[in-house]
């Protein structure tokens, strides 16, 4: 079995700093990581192979450095790890990165047939969770997203079943490989890193690919001109109307404070004081 | 969509010609979702903001019914008229009868080249953003996720959809310029829901769907409703109180359940509260996590990053509780009490006691 994990290098959010006067990002010095959601599927796929065998290869398109979050998926486990990279995906939006990742994977099958795709639900720095959908769909696969467990995967009939968190319950699917695989978030718990295949990580030669390796011609389906949407503004939110009423009162004790804000709230609410006292009744 | 890129790229403000093939496209849709005979809010919601975009456009607004034949895809189309549809699109077949990816991805997408809208709005649930990016990608056109504004942007006769970008902390303003339909899903809670007028009447066009079982490679083998008893239920509280970093730690965080106690309250937390394991995923309030619309938000120690505030400012009034006086959150809250959350909750609990107390001597 081949199982095939998308990836991505995202700047760690938790330590996003916002400069505090100028209120524009503060990138310097940003650890990156890999995305969060990722290693989910990634875990996921492992498993998988512990169960049934096979090779796991973790792939990402990125910038050079995202090599450092490919080593990372080795010394988890992945066998193999290959980095898709090359100016002409720079400005890629999401219908230009799956085109560049399915076309990558295909690549990849032909050299060793894929039975399954992961990718992470999300990112942490997009958010978009269109990547996943995207590729299935450009590679034909059966698309099954936010599954939060693998019941059961059958190698003789080539059928998986697995729970898929939707609206208001869990579905239970059964579908047909080749398929791709999104993972909620906190359905498994990634394994720690061996010392042999953390030594193995760092030894480890990454391949990478640049466009023609992952098999793309047309260079209009790609990076800008691949993209139809464009981002026109990037802006700092407005105020909502004007700054907050600051409740004062001398001394500022605490008591005072509530005390006031309560009898504000119930004298310019009165709906909304109506909305307290019922709910507390 | 974009801010899948590292750096955002600026399109030149000037007008763009539309392609004449592209022209042809016209009208907004909305795409209604519904599990088990209950279509999702955020629908209803979606027409109410589809409304605004039609008028500004001079162009109908449809809704979009894919459902097994029945009577729950017939009462869809009757709601989706009395929440602001002209139009409703209707595709019934029995391999509609519950959400799957490949047939409903069809179906939308054949729907979408028969009658070419300009824009099509889904909500980003898990069924929409499983949609959305399908049919996106199937199309070959642009999808924003999870908007928190949409206006149209008059000099190109396009979609201005705007979301928060690199972890939320600004906003960018996404265009899809030369490609229609233009896509974008918005989450729960985020639009207001509109008034339901049951004196408003539409159309109904059908359309065939053209599969058959067979055909679907995914079947559907059990469903697990989940019991709802146990699940905090954020996006729909009449008020909420939220902690933030600036609780310090698990055990002051406490005093929040204090208080919400009291008033009856959801309890809320922004993503570091929920990151350090403070409370439970279900309740994080943001872009990361729920949006949410209270009549009362009341805000301890969180500085109000966008990626909060995104998932929060529709609440009717906001108290916010925080020690730093330049905390962004006072840029936006109704109330604002600068001191230290771990006296003013307290003190915040035994006011409200008070005056409840004092109201049920009253009535």
């Amino acid at each position: 079995m081949h199982i095939v994990v998308c990836i991505k290098q995202v700047p760690d959010s938790a330590q996003i700093r916002v400069h505090p006067v100028t209120n524009t990002i503060m990138r310097q010095g940003v650890p990156a990581i890999v995305n969060p959601y990722d290693l989910f599927s990634l875990e996921e796929a492992l498993r998988l192979k512990d169960l049934h065998g096979g090779r796991v290869t973790a792939i990402t398109m990125g910038p050079p450095q995202a090599e450092a979050a490919l080593r990372k998926c080795i010394s988890f486990g992945a066998d193999d790890a290959i980095l898709v990279t090359d100016r002409a995906f720079a400005g890629a939006d999401t219908l230009a990165t799956s085109f560049a990742l399915a076309s990558a994977i295909g690549q990849i099958g032909q050299r060793h047939a894929v039975d399954l795709v992961f990718a992470g639900k999300q990112t942490i720095d997009g958010d978009t969770a269109q990547v996943g959908p995207g590729i299935a769909k450009r590679m034909n696969l059966q698309l099954l997203t936010y599954v939060s467990q693998v019941d059961s995967l059958d190698l003789a009939t080539r059928r998986i079943q697995v729970q898929r968190r939707a609206e208001g319950g869990v579905e239970v699917l059964s579908t047909a490989l080749p398929c791709l695989i999104t993972m909620l978030e906190g359905t498994n718990e990634m394994r720690f890193a061996t010392m042999d295949n953390m030594f193995r990580a760092a030894r480890y030669p990454v391949q990478v690919w640049d466009r023609v390796a992952a098999g793309i011609e047309d260079v209009s389906k790609i990076g800008l001109k691949g993209s139809p949407t464009v981002v026109s503004k990037v802006f700092a939110p407005q105020a909502r109307t004007e700054r907050a009423e600051i409740i004062q009162t001398e001394g500022d004790e605490p008591r005072d404070l509530a005390l006031t804000v309560v009898a504000k709230l119930f004298t310019q609410h009165p709906k909304l004081g109506e909305t307290i006292n019922r709910r507390a009744a | 969509v974009n801010a899948e890129k590292s750096a955002p790229r600026r399109a030149g403000r000037g007008k763009v010609e539309l392609d004449e093939r592209l022209k042809a496209y016209k009208g907004v849709w909305v795409f209604v979702e519904h599990e088990r005979g209950q279509v999702h809010p955020v629908s209803w919601e979606l027409l109410g903001e589809g409304r605004k975009l039609a008028d500004k456009l001079g162009v109908t607004l449809s809704g979009v019914v894919l459902a097994a034949p029945g009577a729950d895809a017939r009462r869809f189309c009757a709601e989706a008229f009395y929440h602001g549809a002209d139009t409703c699109y209707l595709m019934e077949d029995p391999v509609l009868a519950g959400y799957r990816n490949q047939p409903f991805t069809k179906g939308l997408t054949d729907l979408v080249n028969a009658y070419q809208p300009e824009i099509l709005l889904l909500g980003a649930t898990t069924q929409g953003r499983d949609l959305a990016g399908s049919v996106a990608t199937t199309l070959k056109t642009g999808l924003t996720a999870d908007c928190t504004d949409l206006t149209i942007d008059m000099e190109n006769r396009s979609l201005a959809a705007s979301r928060p970008t690199f972890g939320g902390s600004l906003l960018c303003t996404i265009l899809t310029l030369n490609f229609r339909p233009q896509m974008a899903t918005v989450r729960p809670r985020v639009m207001a829901l509109p008034d339901r007028d049951t004196t408003r009447q539409g159309n109904i066009i059908e359309h065939p769907l053209g599969l058959i079982e067979t055909d679907i490679v995914t079947k559907v083998l059990n469903y697990i409703p989940d019991d709802q008893q146990d699940k905090p239920q954020l996006p729909f509280a009449d008020i909420i109180v939220s902690g933030g970093r600036g609780m310090k730690n698990a055990e002051n965080f406490q005093l929040i359940w204090d208080l919400a106690l009291v008033l009856g309250a959801e309890v809320g937390a922004s993503r570091p509260v929920v990151q350090a394991g403070w409370v439970e995923l279900d309740r994080q309030v943001g872009q990361s996590g729920k949006t949410v619309r209270p009549k009362l938000y009341i805000a301890a120690g969180i500085s109000g990053a966008v990626q909060h505030r995104v998932g929060m400012e529709g609440s009717d009034v906001i108290i916010a509780i925080n020690s730093d006086p330049n905390a962004p959150i006072f840029d936006f809250a109704t109330y604002g009490i600068v001191g230290n959350a771990m006296t003013i909750l307290p003190a915040l609990t035994k006011a409200f006691q008070q005056q409840l107390a004092v109201a049920k001597m009253a009535s």
